[in-house]
């Protein structure tokens, strides 16, 4: 049984690895490699939710390297492997430049994905999740002579690792309040070590999940290829800062406060990216906002302890997302370009994509019946305070007038002076594409009492959506897409902020990175300006007070270097009353070997080392004190 | 058997000495084969041994020749969890410092001889028992790396090399100067005699004055702020290998120096001034971060991540000697042992950083991040090379750095959680530092030195670009000398980052002993 969960992590890690290492000899068979690694690992996915294996090894005391699959994992993990696979076989005809690095960190990032979800304490985990923030940053900055590109990897690897932070102090409160690193055990923490441990897991899972104030590194990611975007920035690794905190909901609970505070980060996140959606031009900044809105439903179900709901909500988003991003990858390729204003035609253009967009477009809506009109409203009935209730209908509102935005606007004709070409796609693009519309259409199934029933009594009891609900939830998005068809670029006027992210980066570099840049600077000039010359000072002072002293104390030395060594062993004898035969030989050979050898380096300070026996006369005589002192 | 470990490259860099014939490539080829069988031996001798607890019993392959009866100091030498992993590092790092320098052209017989030479006094401080044995091998660690910098150094080299012996020697000097106040309370320099029965228990002014001597002069040799300004000239004018071995290798006897000395030996006193290192730990990793992000020379910013590496260490060592209410010694030992574990991590990581380093050197002849850009085109080995040692060196995951640190960090938040919350953020800014460096260096349009190393088009004849002085990417990027000396080092530490237990398994014993003695 664990052999199928090693199995599981190990072959995308190791075909992985073995892609970049052997590196561009096998830029031809790397896709080939990438997409039958992607398959096992959704054949062994699939088992491993049927038969829920476990593994272990020892790691560090108090954490084994421990993995396993639960109910969650079991919904969960099947879900992201079908997505990857999805994106895999896309790309093998899609990606055509800088193949091996993509393919290879696509699969090592899968294996992190993997462990992510199915470990059982803090060491397994943090170990997967800051390697899926290293994978992300290698795969937005494939382009490695852009500038911009490289960038942008490297904010969304130092944003997410900023909340990372916080898993470090949940591990420490762990130990601290637990003895050990197990997830399962932190409900049950000592005192105030609760409230750490949670803190600090909030913390990580909002940051990875671009939940607000952490959201605008994933405008930077952007930066990564689409298909990229369509796994790691909807389906994946945003995704799993959602997962962490369905994963350790007990503890939220628990804690009292953290449930509340991440269900109102989620709701706040979802009303304010929606804006920020609504407000983009860019299709994939578009998309990116909506992921951490979308995101922030799941968020919000977490904090509300509706666990079966979130997670629905995520599974089915994950389809969703991926498909968007992958068709506005396509066009990006055919088109050249994302913005939506120019993007006119391009549905009609290319029959297969554009129909996916369009069952794409009006999921994220929230149209009946598609799947997250089911699973938003699974999660907006377990909210139990009307606050969260309104904002988190808002934002499904604004979800649908985001994407009505994007439909409506490729829906428009092309100009007239470029006419579109008709784009056909390769077979396995296509394919990729209507897999992943088919589960976007579909999974709302998952809200049927067939399968919403035992999610629920495995994951914990919520409240379902009652008719009335699920009726309203349609009615507001049939009616916000109605608005977005009638002014399809801007239903209403947005505030320019919405534009920009909320500014949150600029206020990030204001508060942060600048002072910490300028702080930098200072401690440097400091270092080589003031410390550095100040030990020198110190050094050419002490030389001369002890020089000056072992001078004017002829009884004892007379002169140069030889006798103040005999010198300082004498003192040394008289006062401490030990032979230090020993050290004095293992000098004097010293001074000879480093006299010769010094010669043979024709180096000039020869004449110096004398100054080192003056600072040795100097400590003995601290020495003394000391031993006096001591006695 | 020990003593053989030991002494062993001192012969044969007597040998080499001895024998001026010997051609420059034989002799490199000799300290290529010692370090081996000393890593080989070493091993060996790991998979034999029978270790306790360590630190006050159960040590291994233990020696114990009287050398100066009348002070009670003897020629005492044994390994356990503490030492056991340096020596094994020590030898590591040496070997592949040993193949990198296999092409050195300057005086390579003298060059070989020293490095030898050193791995005998780097040996000899881990393995020795005895104070006094402790200090003479420390000292002529110090001498030995002088020559190497004032030597084969870089254009600034005598200064540097005179400043870190210096500094580093007045720094020895304070820590005998303690030994000599343990003596006089105790009447042995026996390093597990004085573990047993700690001096100086119910004169708590003279044991914090003994430990404030000690302090001093391991704080120089770690270093720590404010004690670190030699080290990054020391860097900047050594070369590459010198670099390795002074990072990876002397560097550790100061830390050692706190876990196997001043720990065991003062315990109250450590006690006492738990909070102190604490201090110094979190100013180190912040301040050493923080000026490492400031630097536009390379090599200067590694040097500088040292600071901030020992910082951790220090941090670690210093949270195991803060007592709180609870019962937290389970934490405090996982402290201790990451402080051990960050040790071998970083002997690993930044020696391999320091060796590409100077790989760059070789090819560009300057340490200047702003010359360079776009150096992954014409060095594509390189760069995965030492993104693979920035990833592990800020932490990532799979690598040594991440489990040292992680251990640090969750074992130190149970006794000083400011501290350690402080300390944490170090991981964030060395991460950004090392994404800027990689950055700068190797992403981005081709830099002034970049052009020249990779050679570009330049003279346009008759509309057509004509390359002028390119050169087959093989000749420029990382050739298989180079890659033999840096990847098994990377390699190292992602095996024992993925798989720690038999690392863990040496450490956390003795790991716990200490901890104990502090408690």
């Amino acid at each position: 049984m664990s052999a199928l969960l090693v199995a599981l992590a190990a072959a995308p890690a190791v075909a992985g690895t073995a892609l970049l290492v052997v590196g561009r000899r096998v830029e031809r068979s790397a896709a080939a490699v990438g997409v039958g690694t992607g398959s096992v690992v959704l054949i062994l996915a699939v088992a491993a939710a049927l038969l829920r294996p476990s593994a272990r090894a020892p790691f560090v005391a108090g954490g084994d390297l421990a993995l396993s699959v639960d109910a969650l994992a079991a919904v969960v993990l099947p879900a992201v492997a079908a997505v990857a696979l999805a994106v895999l076989v896309f790309s093998a005809t899609g990606v055509r430049q800088h193949r091996v690095r993509f393919f290879g960190f696509l699969l090592l990032f899968e294996a992190a994905v993997v462990v992510t979800v199915t470990a059982t304490n803090l060491v397994t985990l943090l170990l997967a999740w800051e390697l899926m923030g290293a994978t992300s940053y290698a795969l937005i900055g494939l382009s490695w002579r852009e500038p911009a590109r490289v960038d942008g990897g490297r904010t969304a690897f130092l944003v997410t690792r900023a909340a990372d932070l916080g898993l470090y102090v949940a591990a420490g409160a762990a130990l601290a309040g637990t003895g050990s690193f197990e997830l399962a055990g932190l409900p049950m923490a000592d005192g105030v070590w609760l409230d750490v441990a949670a803190a600090g897991l909030v913390v990580a899972a909002l940051g990875k999940a671009a939940q607000l104030p952490f959201s605008f590194w994933l405008s930077r990611a952007m930066e990564g290829p689409s298909p990229v975007s369509a796994l790691l920035h909807s389906a994946a690794m945003v995704a799993m800062g959602g997962y962490l905190l369905l994963r350790v909901e007990p503890l939220l609970a628990a804690s009292g406060w953290a449930g509340p505070v991440v269900a109102w980060a989620g709701a706040l996140t979802a009303v304010a990216m929606g804006l920020v959606a609504l407000a983009q031009t860019d299709l994939k900044q578009l998309l990116a906002a909506s992921t951490a809105a979308q995101l922030g439903f799941v968020v919000l179900a977490a904090g509300s302890g509706a666990v079966a709901a979130g997670t629905m909500h995520l599974v089915a988003h994950a389809a969703v997302k991926s498909l968007l991003f992958l068709v506005a990858g396509a066009w990006l390729t055919a088109y050249g370009t994302k913005d939506l204003r120019e993007l006119g035609g391009a549905l009609r253009a290319t029959p297969v994509a554009g129909w996916c967009f369009v069952v794409g477009t009006l999921a994220l809506a929230g149209l009946p019946p598609l799947s997250l009109w089911v699973t938003k409203d699974e999660v907006l009935a377990g909210v139990d305070s009307t606050g969260l209730a309104a904002a988190g209908l808002l934002g499904a509102a604004l979800s649908a007038l985001y994407a009505g935005k994007a439909l409506f606007l490729v829906l428009r004709p092309a100009p007239t002076a470029a006419q579109r070409p008709v784009l056909r796609l390769p077979l396995p693009e296509r394919g990729a594409l209507v897999v992943l519309a088919v589960g976007a259409a579909g999974l709302g199934a998952l809200g049927l009492p067939a399968v919403a029933e035992p999610l629920r009594s495995a994951l914990g009891e919520a409240p379902s959506p009652g008719p009335v609900e699920l009726a309203v939830s349609g009615l507001v998005a049939a009616g916000s897409l109605a608005l977005a068809r009638r002014r399809p670029l801007a239903p209403f006027p947005v505030p320019q902020i919405a534009q920009r992210w909320l500014d949150l980066e600029a206020l990030v570099a204001l508060l942060v990175v600048r002072p910490v840049g300028r702080l930098a600077t200072l401690l440097a000039r400091f270092d080589d300006g003031v410390l550095d010359p100040a030990v020198r000072g110190l050094a050419r002072g002490v030389v001369r007070t002890a020089t000056g002293l072992a001078r004017a104390d002829s009884g004892v030395v007379d002169s140069g270097v030889r006798t103040t060594t005999v010198g300082t062993v004498i003192l040394a004898r008289r006062t401490a009353r030990f032979d230090l035969g020993g050290i004095d030989g293992a000098v004097r050979a010293v001074t000879a070997g480093s006299r010769s050898l010094g010669r043979f380096a024709r180096r000039p300070q020869t004449g110096q080392l004398h100054t080192y026996y003056a600072q040795a006369a100097a400590l003995l005589a601290g020495a003394v004190l000391l031993l006096l002192l001591v006695r | 058997m020990l003593s053989v470990v030991v002494f062993l490259p001192l012969l044969a860099a007597l040998v080499l000495l001895a024998v001026p014939v010997l051609p420059g490539r034989a002799a490199l080829a000799v300290w290529v084969t010692v370090a081996a069988v000393e890593l080989a031996l070493l091993t060996g001798m790991w998979l034999a041994a029978d270790l306790g607890a360590g630190v006050t019993d159960g040590l291994d392959y233990e020696q114990r020749v009287p050398w100066i009866p009348g002070v009670g100091s003897s020629y005492h030498v044994g390994v356990d969890g503490l030492s056991l992993p340096l020596l094994l590092m020590t030898a590591g790092v040496f070997l592949a410092a040993g193949i990198y320098s296999l092409a050195e052209d300057k005086r390579p017989r003298e060059y070989s001889a020293l490095f030898l030479f050193l791995l005998s006094m780097s040996l000899g401080v881990f393995a020795s028992l005895d104070l006094l044995v402790f200090f003479v091998f420390f000292d002529l660690s110090i001498v030995g790396m002088y020559f190497v910098i004032a030597g084969w150094g870089h254009a600034g080299a005598a200064r540097a090399a005179l400043q870190f012996f210096l500094y580093t020697f007045l720094g020895s000097l304070a820590m005998l100067v303690a030994f000599l106040g343990l003596y006089v309370a105790a009447g042995t320099f026996d390093m597990v005699e004085l573990a047993r029965n700690p001096p100086l228990e119910s004169k708590p002014v003279a044991a914090g004055f003994v430990l404030l001597a000690l302090s001093i002069g391991l704080a120089v040799k770690t270093p720590t702020v404010p004690f670190h300004t030699w080290l990054p000239p020391a860097h900047t004018d050594a070369p590459a290998a010198g670099s390795a071995v002074l990072a990876a290798v002397l560097l550790k006897m100061g830390t050692y120096g706190f876990v196997r000395i001043a720990m065991p030996i003062l315990p109250e006193a450590w006690r006492r001034y738990a909070l102190v290192f604490v201090v110094v730990g979190v100013v180190s990793i912040l301040y050493g971060a923080l000026v490492a992000l400031a630097q536009d020379d390379l090599k200067r910013m590694i040097a500088y991540t040292s600071v901030n590496h020992m910082g951790y260490v220090l941090l670690g060592l210093g949270a195991a000697g803060v007592l709180s209410g609870g019962d937290a010694e389970q934490a405090r030992a996982v402290a201790v042992t990451g402080a051990m574990m960050q040790m071998v991590s970083h002997g690993l990581i930044t020696a391999a950083l320091f060796l590409l380093a100077g790989v760059l050197y070789e090819r560009g002849h300057s340490y200047d991040m702003r010359r360079y850009g776009g150096l992954a085109g014409p060095m594509p080995r390189f760069a995965a090379l030492f993104a693979v040692g920035a990833f592990a060196s800020l932490g990532i995951p799979g690598f040594t750095g991440f489990l040292a640190e992680f251990q640090i960090f969750a074992g130190s938040l149970a006794t000083v959680p400011v501290a350690a919350a402080l300390g944490i953020v170090g991981i964030l800014l060395t991460a950004a530092l090392f994404l800027a460096a990689l950055q700068r260096v190797f992403a981005g349009p081709a830099g002034e030195l970049t052009e020249r190393i990779g050679g570009v088009p330049t003279v346009r004849a008759g509309g057509k670009a004509v390359k002028t002085g390119l050169r087959p990417k093989l000749r420029v990027d990382v050739n298989p000398r180079e890659l033999a000396a840096v990847a098994p080092l990377l390699l190292l530490a992602l095996v024992l980052g993925l798989v720690p237990r038999p690392l863990l398994d040496l450490i956390e014993p003795a790991a716990r002993t200490v901890t104990e003695l502090v408690s």
